[in-house]
């Protein structure tokens, strides 16, 4: 098999949890939406239609989590989200939220996205303690690790509720209600369940809850956090009156719009959706185990996004499993710390006990609203000549064992 | 707005990552001369490299080789294969990944670490060569130990390091990466890094 220097005809988008392309009514929307320039803080009539409209857009989002409008702040991305939740505990060593004094700790897993994980290290050194949460090999935390962890000391539990790399999906409402019988917190980041599982905040009991637009269909650049009303909070970024206080900054209007219309197009196409994905993920799973040998499939096999596949081939390097798709047109990505630019495969995998050589090996396709059964079989055409091109220069594989030289 | 197309790396890599050169067919090496591996699968990239040496003038005749690495080290490997061939083995012995990297186009500063393995695999062959047919004496021990397997970071480096500034484990893990993956190297690594602080500053 050689490669055509051309690019291929086929174009293949598997990588809907890095981000997603806008749906055409949202589009729509935010075009119209750009002649639409006033401040929402203005009293004149520009600043009404804009004010008008970005409540509009938050009695949407509201709608679709089940909360009350007044529970849903606009912010910049779902990484400003986790930041602002998780900085309210700082707080905890002043005398911002009251009562967190003596509960200064945070409690949440090893598989979160770097974003919380980093800004909790970062706490550490602000007089935050924080205890990470193990999971098991399908990527499921230890709910008895938690109730053996969860005590007088804990402010918040922070757990996402699907992983973006593997698909897991935690069960949040008995977390929840372990969480608030100690008496702590409950953030979940919701960026990868929103828009693909059904989500409601009163059922799953919540106090905060992160949500992105772009992951939906939406414009980058926007996110809300949902905060259950009557929780203590205290901003991140200050200086402004807008969102009652609770973040400062001239709303982004054009971003606003397009996430309402976003969650309003998810409430209606979603439902009917997540049977034809999982027919999809099956297709392509099957395909896989029956056409590549020595292949590990990651990630829990029920509880698990409808869209989310990850597979770990044993021997091949992922970015060059990435780049090979990539020149016959389709994009996926990879857990191997060789494509992130660090050094360090994938952090979720080696939580789950995947073995260093297999989390290099590992490639994410996850699928998305108009993804086609055409384009999987596509795949699962390209993607066998592809693994035994690598493998047939790899040092680490030879069919039935590990090449000798790699012992 | 500009267009997609422009690929991550220069197009001589490409061009070498779709359709790689020397590529050892099978698993069998008897037909060689020297074997050389490098690399763990743990840190995400190995590297065998085998030659055939015309034994009358020490001229580099074949190389083959396999790797478990990334776009860059297939890539490097492959320029390197070709560049070797019809070269004395004491002048591929001298190749330095800076000249692959070159021939390549240019690689990025983080993948570079990706494309010396297989110059280190090429010199581990060529000495393997000369073992095998009773010249010890040619065989060159690297001039360093390399002390960070994973980066690749050799006890040169971390020394370089030390003359340039960095006093501390964390100052010489920000200049050299050495000890970010797997971490085994960090208390020998401490104890040169006060050695050098040592001979050179007197610390």
């Amino acid at each position: 098999m050689n490669f055509d220097s051309t690019m291929a005809d086929m174009k293949v988008y598997f990588d809907h949890n890095a981000t997603t392309p806008l749906h055409p009514e949202v589009k729509k929307e935010m075009i119209a939406a750009m002649e639409m320039f006033g401040n929402p803080s203005s009293m004149h009539s520009y600043g009404r239609e804009a004010r008008a409209n970005v409540e509009d857009a938050r009695r949407k989002v509201a709608d679709f989590l089940g909360a009350q409008e007044r529970e849903v702040i606009f912010v910049g991305s779902g990484s400003e989200a986790n930041n602002t939740v998780l900085s309210l505990f700082v707080c905890g060593t002043s005398q911002c939220v009251s009562g967190s004094k003596t509960r200064s700790t945070i409690i949440t897993t090893k598989i979160e996205h770097p974003c919380v994980l980093e800004t909790s290290e970062c706490l550490v050194h602000r007089g935050v303690r924080v205890k990470y949460l193990n999971v098991d090999q399908y990527g499921k935390i230890d709910l008895d690790q938690l109730a053996g962890m969860l005590g007088d000391d804990v402010g918040l539990v922070s757990v996402m509720m699907a992983n973006n790399e593997i698909g897991t999906i935690q069960d949040i409402e008995t977390i929840t209600r372990m969480v608030h019988e100690s008496g702590a917190l409950m953030h979940t980041d919701a960026v990868q369940a929103i828009g693909k599982v059904p989500v409601d905040v009163r059922r799953l009991g919540v106090d905060f809850l992160t949500l992105s637009a772009h992951k939906i269909y939406g414009p980058k650049g926007i996110g809300a956090l949902f905060v259950k009303k009557g929780i203590p909070y205290c901003p991140l970024i200050r200086g402004g009156h807008q969102e009652q206080g609770r973040r400062a900054g001239t709303e982004n209007t054009l971003g606003i719009l397009g996430l309402g219309k976003a969650v309003e197009m998810r409430a209606l196409e979603m439902p009917k959706e997540e049977e034809r994905l999982l027919h999809l993920k099956q297709v392509l799973r099957r395909g896989i185990e029956e056409r590549i040998d020595a292949v590990h499939v990651n990630g829990h096999p029920v509880d698990s996004l409808a869209s989310t596949l990850n597979v770990s081939f044993t021997g091949v390097e992922g970015e060059a499993i990435l780049l090979y798709l990539d020149l016959e047109g389709i994009a996926v990505s990879t857990g191997s710390a060789c494509a992130s630019g660090s050094l360090d495969p994938s952090h979720v995998l080696l939580a789950t006990g995947v073995d260093a050589e297999l989390a290099h090996g590992s490639i994410r396709f996850s699928m998305g609203r108009e993804s086609s059964m055409q384009e999987v079989e596509y795949l699962l055409d390209v993607l066998p000549p592809i693994i035994q091109r690598i493998r047939n220069m790899s040092t680490a594989y030879i069919k039935g064992g590990l090449h000798a030289a790699s012992r | 707005m500009l267009q997609a197309g422009e690929w991550a790396y220069s197009e001589t890599l490409k061009e070498h990552f779709m359709n790689p050169k020397n590529i050892l067919q099978g698993e069998n090496t008897d037909d060689f001369d020297g074997v050389g591996m490098e690399g763990n699968l743990q840190c995400g990239d190995q590297m065998m490299v085998v030659i055939k040496v015309d034994k009358e003038n020490d001229v580099i005749t074949d190389c083959q080789w396999k790797t478990y690495g990334c776009a860059s080290a297939i890539a490097s490997t492959s320029v390197l294969s070709e560049m070797v061939k019809g070269r004395t083995l004491d002048a591929a012995f001298h190749i330095s990944p800076k000249e692959v990297a070159q021939e390549l186009g240019g690689l990025p500063d983080h993948k570079i670490h990706c494309s010396v393995l297989g110059d280190k695999a090429l010199r581990a062959a060529i000495n393997n060569y000369y073992t095998r047919n009773g010249q010890e004496d040619k065989v060159k021990q690297e001039q360093t130990k390399v002390i960070c397997q994973c980066m690749s970071i050799t006890d040169h480096d971390i020394e370089d390091a030390v003359l340039e500034g960095a006093r501390t484990y964390f100052e010489l893990q920000e200049r050299t990466k050495c000890g970010t993956v797997c971490g085994q190297c960090k208390d020998e690594t401490e104890v040169l890094l006060e050695k050098f602080k040592h001979i050179h500053f007197g610390a």
